[in-house]
């Protein structure tokens, strides 16, 4: 039987295989598209305002998966662009990069979206992704002074994912 | 590298940290206790369990799904068996069998032989229209709600009230669509 807090975080964190501050920023978003946290740790240039800039990050994961799904050359069963999608159809897309940055996305099925832009150099971010998930349960889900679908103000969560993406790849 | 592949029910029940049964038993019936108190109506109690229930599974579900490794799954009777067999296995360390399909697939039964919130349990006269183990239909609705399944689930068995076993009825009412959230009007 489990209860609140103190359980160890599952995976352990993946090792880390490099060092220097390879991040810049990261987002997590709900299903309704409610920017839940927003941290930033390398962002020189900024050219919209914050909200701008979530709902426009929200609709490029949108879309980009739309399209992924439209894409898929091993699937027979597909809807027409924008047409949405039940839970669970479609393919989607782990990373892109473009030669400035990298782009990693993890979705879970109950709609989280987890999204961290790093240096185009970073290996696969799969399991870290997995592993912010883990500390986003512990430290945010599982505090009692969180009401869900709000945003995230939990110190310890911040700190405990500086900590971490610090030491990414 | 490969996905992980999920886990089973006993696997991460391994592997959480567990807390002794008798105290949950116990606290569990105390907050029942407590409902019928405060609220007097056995009817407002079932509602309450079911509302406490439901707050319960709307956090349970990322945890589950982060510690199960479960990825999304292909129809509901999938969605049934995971429920049983990982679901209940993790959070109660019990498992259920699935049963009773109708045609469509939309709705089934889970029977559940072993019930760790009603060891020391007796329901008195005056609570006979009392679902004890509301809370955990409450659970699994908002559970399921998390991941765009509307159901409805009640109970059709209860041992408390004579019968020989547990059984939750478990209705899909809908899918929802995963919609585009922001209007176009900006």
């Amino acid at each position: 039987m489990q209860f609140f807090g103190g359980s160890d975080i599952s995976p352990s964190p993946p090792v880390a295989t490099g060092s220097g501050s390879n991040g810049h920023m990261m987002y997590v978003f709900n299903r309704n598209g409610i920017c839940l946290l927003y941290r930033e740790w390398n962002r020189p240039l900024r050219t919209l305002s914050s909200q701008q800039d979530h709902k426009l990050m929200f609709g490029l994961l949108f879309s980009l998966k739309s399209f992924t799904a439209k894409m898929d050359p091993t699937s027979v069963d597909k809807g027409n662009l924008g047409v949405p999608q039940l839970p669970g159809q479609g393919c989607s897309f782990h990373s892109f990069r473009t030669n400035t940055f990298k782009l990693s996305f993890m979705e879970s099925p109950s709609g989280i979206k987890i999204i961290l832009v790093t240096n185009p150099k970073t290996g696969d971010l799969r399991e870290s992704l997995k592993y912010i998930y883990n500390l986003y349960v512990e430290y945010v889900v599982k505090n009692p002074l969180y009401s869900p679908g709000t945003p995230i103000k939990c110190e310890l969560f911040n700190t405990s994912l500086d900590q971490y993406v610090k030491n990414l790849a | 590298m490969a996905p992980l592949a999920p886990r089973t029910g006993d696997a991460v029940f391994a592997n959480v940290e567990r807390v002794n049964a008798e105290l949950f038993t116990l606290t569990y019936g105390a907050i029942v206790r407590q409902l019928l108190t405060d609220l007097e109506e056995v009817e407002e109690v079932n509602k309450q369990l079911d509302q406490m229930g439901y707050n319960i599974g709307i956090r349970l579900i990322d945890e589950f799904l982060a510690k199960s490794n479960v990825s999304r799954c292909v129809d509901f009777k999938e969605t049934a068996d995971v429920i049983a067999k990982v679901g209940l296995k993790m959070f109660l360390g019990v498992t259920a069998s699935v049963t009773n399909w109708d045609v469509d697939g939309t709705s089934c039964s889970l029977v559940l032989e072993d019930n760790p919130l009603v060891d020391f349990v007796e329901l008195p006269d005056t609570c006979q229209g009392l679902y004890y183990c509301n809370i955990l239909s409450g659970v699994i609705r908002g559970a399921l709600e998390m991941v765009s399944m509307k159901t409805e689930v009640t109970w059709v068995r209860d041992m408390l009230r004579g019968d020989d076993a547990y059984e939750l009825r478990l209705k899909l009412l809908k899918q929802v669509p995963e919609e585009y959230p922001y209007k176009d009007d900006e």
